[in-house]
């Protein structure tokens, strides 16, 4: 079904909302990556669009460069908690569920399970994207707990270093000394190892990033999904600002991003051999794909 | 043995109301936990949830069971029951029949996701094997817990005994999924007096089960991606505007607790109506539900040998709560006595608000933090409210 379920009769069209036939149209649904991945953004309609957050907000960006990423939008889940982050995923054109405070994890173990169950032999992809509150405090025992057991999902941690939602709050992962809300005094622990933690829980794949690199985080959010459909669970540890709780002018937030990405959010890959196994050989078949492509095109010029 | 998720068993599968009331029928003695798990055994669950505690995990336990011999696809023990409720919601968003039970301090530490179940219309059966809460902590049966579940839109059955608990449960996953329902229901019952104990169920064959979950025929698509019409944000938070946010969630809510209001004929049909009565012409009423319920039975009993005008109503469904039902039944009464197992009196005051004249309720009596209830205290309260003396030996 997948493509078929947003596919509106033909007749049906003229009466559906013009951006969601847009999205039918001209969407990423059903389109490789050259066509409608994060190199051609703001050349195909997007499935996240408008937002209501913060003007420069990086989460923002590297939200919508998730969704542009996707290699199988048509058939993924979307799960998050409280927090800016889920102001743009739930406007996405991917369903998306909102359970309770950091249980997004827990409800993806839920429906990945489910989804194997009905769909042996299908390909549904579940991802949780949600903040550095939801993912490793309110909700750390559920994200520890789904990666212990091995669910084959792929967590992807957007860490703006802060609760920006409620107003600014310290977290486990805002960085120690860090002067905020509820940590008036500066907060007087460190940042929580995510990805050691993810790779102690047995995540078989994990990443820290600082996203400035367009390319390499789309590459990276799909290693991420494909590793988790066949070998286990996948973890994102990326870098979004807030500039608004830290105070970062707009203009300067890919600045900030890129020189977080020199000092604290040095880009750091681990796979295990299973998982660089699925990565080789999917990569192998994209780039076979792509030269297959190629070749047609050249020959059709000719 | 190894559990084995591939493995089908051959089972006849039927609809619930062959299954409820023509199905051929055999006694046996078992515990009101392997009651409900041969009732989860018959119901064709899909995938199962588990988190222990004490007196539930026997009933997890025993569905571990009988996943382990293919009766259920899938089966996990998850990381607590916050973590359970919550995967509950998951797998129910992808279509799948879903069980789970828990008990008093479970039940609250998972509550914050089962709150949520209706609105996000989970049809999931939850079992509710009642334990004390509050301090000091303590293991013992106490039925408190019911009172935090009543608000959150879920219907609540209360089973007396192990042939109530079967049936109770079988039943539910055929009300939680009626089109016009889709909420989950909760089926609860008293840990260990009846979780523990044993009693007779007369129990349908172990190769006959109900017909299995369908996904399509729900009043919302599982998030599937399947299913045309696209259904992309049905569950995103309500939060646009101030208005749209208080409109959408109050007429969200309406249409949740006129679901469970629309259950209760389901509850005609499958287990004969939410109260059971007797002797419907007396002068005091007896009102109980639960374990409460057999010991206000006895003490009916007793009262009938006496000679004494008294009526017993016992109470099936607690949400929809049977109002009229139970305002019809005592019109006539001078009295109503009101026999619990908690502290606060819950069923008291639902009984209470139902009827006109509340003044005539006694409250109690009551037992708590594992008490059982001498019916000797009924009978007490039996001869109180016909001016008759009693004298209480304990
Ligand atoms: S408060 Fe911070 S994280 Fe939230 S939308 Fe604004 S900039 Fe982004």
């Amino acid at each position: 079904m997948s493509l078929k379920y947003i596919t509106p009769a033909e007749r049906f069209k003229k009466y559906l909302p013009k951006d969601y036939v847009e999205l039918v149209d001209y969407g990423p649904f059903g389109k490789t990556q050259e066509e409608a991945g994060p190199g051609n953004m703001g050349q195909f309609k997007e499935l996240v669009e408008e937002h209501p957050m913060c003007s420069g907000c990086w989460m923002a960006y590297y939200i919508r460069l998730i969704f542009a990423s996707l290699p199988n939008p048509e058939d993924t889940v979307t799960l998050g908690t409280a927090g800016c982050g889920r102001l743009a995923i739930s406007q996405a054109a991917v369903p998306f569920i909102y359970g309770n405070y950091g249980d997004q994890n827990a409800m993806a173990s839920g429906l990945t399970r489910a989804f194997r169950l009905r769909f042996p032999d299908k390909t549904k992809d579940v991802i949780t994207i949600a903040g550095d509150g939801g993912t490793m405090d309110i909700g750390f025992s559920m994200t520890m707990h789904s990666w212990i057991r091995g669910e084959k999902f792929t967590t992807i941690m957007l860490d703006n270093e802060v609760y920006g939602n409620t107003g600014g709050q310290s977290s486990g992962m805002s960085p120690q000394g860090a002067v905020l809300k509820m940590a008036p005094k500066g907060k007087d622990f460190g940042k929580m190892p995510a990805t050691e933690l993810a790779r102690a829980a047995g995540c078989v794949y994990t990443v820290r990033m600082s996203p400035t690199n367009i390319k390499k985080a789309a590459k990276i959010i799909r290693r991420a999904i494909f590793v988790a459909r066949e070998v286990g669970p996948t973890f994102i540890h990326a870098y979004t600002s807030c500039n608004i709780e830290y105070s970062i002018p707009t203009h300067e937030v890919f600045a900030d991003a890129k020189a977080q990405e020199k000092d604290r959010f040095t880009f750091e890959e681990y796979m295990t051999d299973e998982a660089k196994e699925v990565i080789e050989r999917v990569e192998a078949e994209e780039k076979a794909a792509r030269m297959a492509r190629k070749a047609q095109k050249t020959e059709a010029v000719n | 043995m190894s559990p084995n998720p591939e493995k089908k068993l051959e089972k006849t599968l039927v609809d619930i109301n062959y299954l409820l009331k023509e199905a051929p029928r055999e006694k046996h003695f078992i515990t009101g936990a392997q009651a409900m798990a041969e009732a989860v055994k018959r119901a064709s669950v899909d995938m199962a949830i588990a988190y222990p505690i004490t007196p539930q995990s026997e009933v997890m336990h025993l569905v571990g069971d009988i996943y382990a011999q293919g009766h259920i696809k899938e089966y996990y023990r998850a990381e607590e029951e916050l973590g359970t409720m919550s995967a509950i919601a998951g797998a129910a968003r992808a279509g799948v029949r879903l069980f789970t039970a828990t008990s008093g301090p479970g039940l609250l530490r998972g509550l914050e996701a089962i709150v949520s179940w209706p609105g996000h219309r989970v049809p999931a059966v939850l079992g509710i094997l009642t334990r004390v809460i509050n301090a000091p902590l303590s293991i013992q049966p106490d039925n408190i817990e019911m009172a935090y579940m009543m608000h959150c839109g879920a219907v609540m059955l209360h089973a007396e005994n192990q042939q109530d608990t079967f049936d109770f449960t079988l039943a539910a996953f055929a009300i939680a999924e009626k089109v016009d329902v889709y909420i989950p229901v909760a089926v609860a019952t008293e840990g260990f007096f009846v979780t523990h104990a044993k009693g007779y169920v007369d129990m349908t064959p172990e190769d006959m089960a109900l017909t299995e979950f369908d996904p399509v025929a729900a009043p919302v698509p599982a998030m599937d991606n399947e299913t045309p019409p696209a259904r992309i944000q049905r569950d995103a938070p309500v939060q646009k505007s101030n208005f749209m946010s208080y409109l959408i969630h109050a007429v969200w809510q309406q249409e949740i607790w006129d679901s469970n209001k629309r259950a209760m004929k389901y509850i005609y049909e499958y287990l004969g109506g939410p109260i059971e009565v007797k002797n419907p012409e007396s002068e005091v009423f007896l009102i109980a539900s639960g374990c409460a319920a057999a010991q206000a039975r006895e003490a009916w009993r007793y009262a009938q040998e006496a000679g004494l005008s008294v009526g017993l109503i016992k109470v099936r469904a607690i949400r929809p709560f049977p109002i009229d039902e139970i305002r019809d039944t005592v019109k006539n009464a001078k009295s109503i006595i009101v026999p619990e197992h908690n502290i606060i009196g819950w069923l008291c005051k639902e009984v209470k608000a139902a009827i006109p004249n509340g003044g005539i309720v006694t409250e109690g009596p009551r037992v708590y933090g594992g008490m059982t209830l001498p019916v000797e205290l009924i009978m007490k309260e039996i001869h109180n409210s016909l001016g008759l003396e009693y004298d209480l030996k304990l």
